[in-house]
C-alpha cells in the first residue's frame, strides 16, 4: 500500500482519515511490513464502506486484510438502524458464516504416534470433502427449515452431538432471528445432500498439536496444556450459504439503483436495515448462520465417531466455535452511548474481552477464544479477546493468513504430489480428494500466519495463548 | 477464447469472441477450467437453462450462477455450451455429465460468480468481452 494513503498513529495502528464521501475515518492495524504488503485496492475498499449510511465508529481493517468483494477481506464495519444504516451482502460474503471450531480430544501426542495413518485414513473416509461431495443426511424442505431455525441445536436434537456443545458455539449453536421463508428454493435445494460436508479450497479439517503456551492462566481456563491433541475444523454454509449471498447481491444491486443509493462499487450492494429487502436478508443470512452451525456440528458428530473407533480412550468436546463471515447485532459503546449495531465482519473473528454476556461463564473472566486458521504447513493459533479489543475494533481480530499467489500461480509452481510428499517429510500426513486442490493450496501460497498473529497481539485486538502445529490434514 | 485472468485471492474467468453469446460461451469454459480439466468432461446430458437480468454484465453473472446452481445440485460438470440471448433473457444449454473427481481431476468448487470485475462489453477491435471473478 501507498504509505501516503494512510497516517501512522501507533506501531500498530494506521489511519485513512475521513474525507470526500466518507461518514467515519478508516483504521487499520498493521505492521509497517504488512501495510507494505497490502494493496492500495485495501485503502479504496475500507473508504468506500466508511461512506455507506450509518456506519459508526470507523471502517476497520485487521492485520490480515486484503482485496475482496466490496468490503475488504479482514473488513468491519458497523452500522446504525437508528440513523439509516445499511446491511450488506458483500459486508457478509458468499461463505456465509464460514468459521472454525476447535475440538479437545482428551488425548496427548504419545497416544496417537503410532495410530495417525489409522487416523487420517478414517477421518478422511469419514468426512465428505471435495467437490461434488455429499452427505449421508438427505433432508426433506420441511427438515431444512428446521436446521435453518435452529441451528447446532437442532443437530444435537437429531443426535449429532450433546447439549453441552451448544455452550461453546457463538450464539448457544442457534441464531435467532432466522426465517427459512426469506431463503430461495434454489438455496434450500443445494443444501439437500450438502449437510454434513466440508466443502474444497482453503477448507480443512486438522488433527493438531499444541506446541507452544504463551499464556498459562488463560489456556488453563480453555483447557489446553501442552502436547495435546485438537482437532480443527475450517468450513461454512455450504451451497445454501453461496447461494443465499447470490441472491441478495442481485435484489441488493437492483433495489439499490431504483432507490437511487449510489454504490462505490456494485459488491458494495446492500439495503436499509428497515427496508424490506434489508429484514428479507437479515433473516435469510441468519438462516445460512444456522446451516453453518448445523454443519459444523455434524461434522464434529463424524469426528467423534471415527476417533471412538480407533482410539476409544478419545473424549471429543468442543474448545469454541467461532464464524468469521458474519453479520451480528451487538451492543457497543459509541461515542460514549451504549447502542445496538449490526456488525459486519468480513474475513475477522469475533474477540469479545472478559465480561461478555455472550460468553459461556467458563470464559467470562478470560474473554473468548479467537480461532485463527493457518495452512496445511504452517500452525494455527488460539488467541483470547482482550480488553481492550472493543474499543480498539468493535471487539474483532484477524481470522487467518490470506493468499499471497494465485491459484493459478501456484499450479504452476508446484504439483499436488510433490506438496503432499514434502509435508510428509515435515509429519504432516495430508489426505486430499485433489492433487490439483493440494497444489493450489500449498503452504507457499499463504502467508505468514505468524506475522498476523504478532501484530494481533502487539495492537492489542486478541492476545496469543497457544500455537498448535498440523498433524494430520484433511482436504477438499 | 477464454482465460482465467489474475486476482489475488481467487481467481477471475473471461471469454473473448465475435458475438456477445459466444463470449458468454467461453466464459463458462473458464469457469469450468476453474473446477476441473473440462477436456475431460464428456458433452452427454444437456441441461437448460434461462435467465433474465436488466443488464447484460448482471446476466452474466446470473448465468454463470446458474450453471454453479445446476453444477450443484444435479453433481455435475459441463463442458460445452450454448446461449441465445433476447433481450433481457438468455436461453442456454450447458453439456455435461456426473462429476468423477479423479477423471475430471477437479480441484475446488466455486461458490459464486461476483460483481468483482465484471464486465460485458464490445473492445474496439469488434471482440466481445465477458468476464467477472468467481469466489472459490
Amino acid at each position: 500500500m501507498d504509505r501516503k494513503l494512510v497516517k501512522q498513529r501507533s506501531d500498530y495502528k494506521w489511519l485513512l482519515e475521513r474525507s470526500g464521501k466518507m461518514r467515519v475515518d478508516g483504521i487499520i492495524y498493521a505492521s509497517e511490513a504488512l501495510i507494505a504488503e497490502m494493496d492500495n485496492k485495501v485503502a479504496e475498499q475500507i473508504r468506500n464502506v466508511a461512506s455507506l449510511p450509518g456506519i459508526v465508529a470507523a471502517s476497520f481493517a485487521m492485520p490480515d486484510a486484503h482485496w475482496g468483494y466490496g468490503f475488504c477481506i479482514g473488513g468491519v464495519g458497523a452500522f446504525d438502524p437508528g440513523q439509516d444504516g445499511i446491511i450488506s451482502a458483500g459486508g457478509v460474503g458468499f461463505d456465509i458464516a464460514c468459521g472454525v471450531r476447535t475440538l479437545h480430544t482428551g488425548l496427548k501426542i504419545q497416544d496417537i504416534g503410532h495410530r495417525k495413518a489409522d487416523i487420517a485414513d478414517k477421518l478422511f473416509r469419514r468426512i465428505p470433502a471435495g467437490v461434488g461431495s455429499t452427505g449421508k443426511l438427505k433432508l426433506t424442505p420441511q427438515k431444512l427449515d428446521e436446521v435453518l431455525t435452529g441451528g447446532a441445536a437442532w443437530a444435537v436434537e437429531q443426535g449429532f452431538g450433546v447439549p453441552r456443545d451448544l455452550r461453546f458455539i457463538e450464539s448457544g449453536g442457534r441464531m435467532r432471528g432466522a426465517d427459512p421463508a426469506y431463503v430461495s428454493k434454489e438455496a434450500k435445494k443445494r443444501q439437500e445432500e450438502e449437510m454434513g460436508t466440508l466443502g474444497s479450497g482453503n477448507h480443512y479439517l486438522e488433527v493438531q498439536q499444541v506446541v507452544e503456551i504463551y499464556d498459562e492462566p488463560v489456556a488453563k481456563a480453555f483447557g489446553i496444556e501442552l502436547g495435546d491433541i485438537k482437532i480443527s475444523i475450517h468450513c461454512g454454509s455450504r451451497g445454501l450459504g453461496h447461494q443465499i449471498g447470490t441472491d441478495y447481491l442481485k435484489q441488493m444491486t437492483l433495489a439499490a439503483k431504483s432507490a437511487g443509493l449510489e454504490l462505490p462499487e456494485r459488491e458494495l450492494a446492500c439495503a436499509p436495515l428497515d427496508s424490506q429487502v434489508g429484514k428479507s436478508y437479515l433473516a435469510a443470512m441468519r438462516s445460512g448462520i444456522n446451516c453453518a452451525l448445523a454443519n459444523r456440528q455434524i461434522l464434529t458428530h463424524l469426528v467423534r465417531e471415527a476417533m471412538a473407533e480407533i482410539l476409544p480412550k478419545a473424549d471429543i468436546q468442543l474448545l469454541y466455535d467461532v464464524s468469521h463471515n458474519t453479520c451480528q447485532e451487538e451492543q457497543h459503546s459509541i461515542d460514549g452511548k451504549k447502542k445496538k449495531v449490526f456488525v459486519h465482519r468480513k474475513g475477522a473473528t469475533r474477540a469479545f474481552g472478559p465480561g461478555s454476556p455472550d460468553l459461556p461463564e467458563e470464559y467470562r473472566t478470560t474473554g473468548q477464544p479467537v480461532l485463527i486458521g493457518g495452512t496445511m504447513g504452517t500452525a494455527s493459533y488460539i488467541l483470547v479477546g482482550g480488553p481492550q479489543s472493543e474499543s480498539l475494533s468493535l471487539g474483532s481480530s484477524c481470522h487467518g493468513a490470506g493468499r499471497q499467489m494465485s491459484r493459478t500461480a501456484a499450479t504452476k509452481q508446484w504439483h499436488g504430489k510433490d506438496v503432499a510428499r514434502k509435508l510428509e517429510q515435515q509429519g504432516i500426513l495430508i489426505r486430499s480428494a485433489s492433487l490439483r486442490g493440494l497444489a493450489e493450496e500449498a503452504p507457499g501460497a499463504y502467508k505468514d500466519v505468524s506475522e498476523v498473529v504478532e501484530v494481533s497481539h502487539a495492537a492489542g485486538l486478541a492476545t496469543k495463548v497457544a500455537k498448535l502445529v498440523p498433524l494430520i490434514c484433511v482436504k477438499g | 477464447m477464454w482465460e482465467h485472468f489474475h486476482h489475488l485471492a481467487d481467481i477471475g474467468v473471461r471469454g473473448a469472441a465475435p458475438t456477445i453469446e459466444e463470449a458468454f460461451e467461453d466464459a463458462a469454459f473458464a469457469l469450468m477450467a476453474v473446477i476441473c480439466d473440462p477436456g475431460k468432461v464428456e458433452p452427454k446430458t444437456a441441461v437448460e437453462i434461462r435467465c433474465d437480468a436488466p443488464e447484460p454484465d448482471i446476466l452474466l453473472a446470473d448465468w454463470l450462477n446458474a450453471l454453479i446452481y445446476e453444477m450443484d445440485v444435479r453433481k455435475m460438470l459441463f463442458s460445452k455450451f450454448r446461449v441465445r440471448i433476447d433481450g433481457d433473457t438468455l436461453s442456454g444449454v450447458a453439456w455435461g455429465e456426473k462429476a468423477d473427481p479423479a477423471r475430471h481431476q477437479t480441484a475446488v468448487e466455486v461458490k459464486a460468480a461476483t460483481y468483482m470485475e465484471l464486465k460485458v462489453v464490445k473492445n474496439t477491435d469488434g471482440q466481445w468481452i465477458a468476464q467477472c471473478v468467481v469466489d472459490v
